[in-house]
């Protein structure tokens, strides 16, 4: 069994009456040649990563190799006594996405989803909301497999590379991919998966790669915090019923061709953006960060 | 591997911070630790493009040697290549070169002795989401990437080889998805790779070598 794009895999949900998730799973084990219990053995281990990475830094900050990143996980959590501005839920996500990419950015163990510098998305928003509505691990692996199938219809149609098509399609991708998710954890159809992501996806687009120093730092870590933000934000409103008019197969296209008319400056060259500006270029130099 | 699987896009696990300038460095030299078969007693990394502009901040150098040092992508010791690699009493260099121009930005060539001076360079390119691709093997222009079961044979350039190796695989069932051969110079050494969806038991290797135009047989299994 296989699907190529958003209308096929909807299809085929329709016909069997399963979510995304089943239709991935079956795929895997298909193509992969394999039974159930060695997929899910394989999630297993990509969500107990996930689980160190999105709680080592709240316990034990620790600066970038750079030093340009480092505690911001850590400041965010604990500056939680106040009733904070996001809410609970939101302030959680955002606080162990960005917790990822602190690990990444100390040579730590990640899962890259889809990528290392949109690692914090996903497991960003599965965490937060496990902790939060106490869901079983099984359930978290739906939304593992979920995202996985979203991203790997944006990997085959379009792209989720920063060079190829900039941070829209690391990040964009990422929160496409969770805000679909999200929506099948929430009980909402294979339909508003798509809408999701659909809408999450145009809410992204044209975003550049820019990393300061070439460096998988900043930007990216507070990239990440948006990028969870938007996915709930998207799964709200596709739960809530409205629709993006563009489809998903449509919105991963306008995605890929945005990205390809980015300049280069524009794409992981660390040349543009917040690179290549006079602070940029200075810390591409070595003097700044730690501070 | 000739679909893209959940994993490909949940995945891979990797230690931080860049999948092509960290995981993909840690795989080339995973690979030119496998193809040399030997122990190890010194290495010399030269970085261009990308690697050597960026490849400090992105802990390349550490994932060069945990690589040869035979850890993976996910290996937490990775971090920590230079003091495992100094304890082991491993010598190793590393040379930036961000002048010499190469096919692709993120080029690495590994340089590895043994300590009864067998040698081995192999050059690997980053293509990106951790993939690579090896792209000369002791100057013979090659290319394979490890996502298949590799078989790697260095001979003699000579008529032959070619029949009595694929006869061997043919007599075991192994079922051939890509094979290729390269050469310096006419009559002169060659590599023929082997690549198959499935792993290719080790132990009719022998039989390959029973021909003296074999030289040398590596096998990489996925």
């Amino acid at each position: 069994m296989d699907f190529t794009s958003g209308k096929e895999l909807l299809e085929l949900c329709r016909e069997n009456r399963f979510p995304i998730s089943r239709a991935m799973l079956l795929r895997e084990m298909d193509l992969g040649n394999c039974g159930e219990q060695t997929v899910r053995e394989k999630l297993g281990r990509s969500l107990e990563i996930m689980e160190a990475s999105v709680h080592e830094p709240l316990g034990k900050p620790r600066r970038s190799l750079s030093g340009l990143i480092g505690g911001e996980a850590w400041k965010l959590y604990s500056a939680r006594q106040t009733p904070p501005l996001c809410g609970e839920l939101l302030t959680h996500a955002i606080a162990y996405a960005m917790a990822v990419l602190e690990v990444n950015a100390a040579m730590g163990l990640i899962v890259a989803a889809p990528t290392a510098g949109s690692s914090g998305v996903l497991p960003g928003a599965l965490f937060s909301l496990k902790e939060h509505c106490g869901w079983s691990e099984t359930k978290v692996m739906d939304g593992l497999l979920n995202a996985g199938a979203v991203g790997y219809l944006l990997m085959r149609n379009a792209s989720v590379s920063g060079a190829e098509a900039g941070c829209q399609a690391e990040v964009g991708a990422a929160s496409a991919m969770t805000a679909s998710a999200i929506v099948e954890l929430m009980d909402g159809t294979p339909e508003m998966c798509f809408q999701a992501a659909s809408l999450a996806l145009s809410n992204l687009l044209g975003l550049v790669c820019d990393p300061i120093a070439g460096l998988v730092e900043v930007p990216c870590q507070s990239r990440n915090a948006i990028g969870v933000s938007n996915a709930f934000t998207c799964a709200q409103l596709a739960l809530c019923g409205i629709t993006h008019p563009v489809p998903f197969d449509e919105m991963a296209e306008a995605m890929y061709r945005v990205g390809r008319s980015l300049p280069y400056e524009l794409r992981e060259s660390a040349k543009g953006g917040n690179a290549g500006t006079p602070t940029g270029c200075r810390c591409a130099r070595g003097s700044c960060g730690a501070g | 591997m000739n679909y893209i699987s959940v994993f490909d896009v949940i995945g891979p696990n990797m230690i931080g911070p860049s999948s092509s300038h960290t995981a993909g460095a840690v795989n080339i030299a995973l690979m030119a630790y496998r193809l040399f078969q030997k122990p190890i007693a010194k290495a010399v990394f030269t970085l261009y493009g990308s690697f050597a502009q960026t490849g400090r901040g992105h802990g390349t150098d550490k994932a060069l040697l945990g690589g040869i040092q035979g850890f993976a992508t996910d290996d937490v010791r990775i971090r920590d290549s230079y003091a495992l690699a100094d304890a082991a009493g491993l010598s190793y260099r590393f040379i930036w070169d961000e002048t010499t121009k190469t096919n692709h930005p993120n080029t690495v060539d590994i340089y590895l002795e043994s300590p009864s001076g067998e040698t081995q360079t192999i050059r690997g390119e980053s293509v990106g989401g951790g993939k690579i691709r090896i792209v000369l093997i002791n100057g013979i222009e090659v290319v394979f990437t490890g996502l298949y079961s590799t078989l790697i044979i260095k001979q003699a350039d000579r008529p032959g080889v070619v029949a009595h190796v694929t006869q061997v695989l043919s007599r075991h069932g192994v079922n051939i998805a890509f094979m290729r051969l390269y050469r310096d110079y006419k009559g002169g050494t060659g590599y023929l790779i082997v690549e198959s969806d499935e792993n290719i038991p080790d132990y009719f290797l022998e039989e390959i070598r029973t021909n003296p135009l074999v030289h040398e047989i590596m096998l990489i299994q996925i």
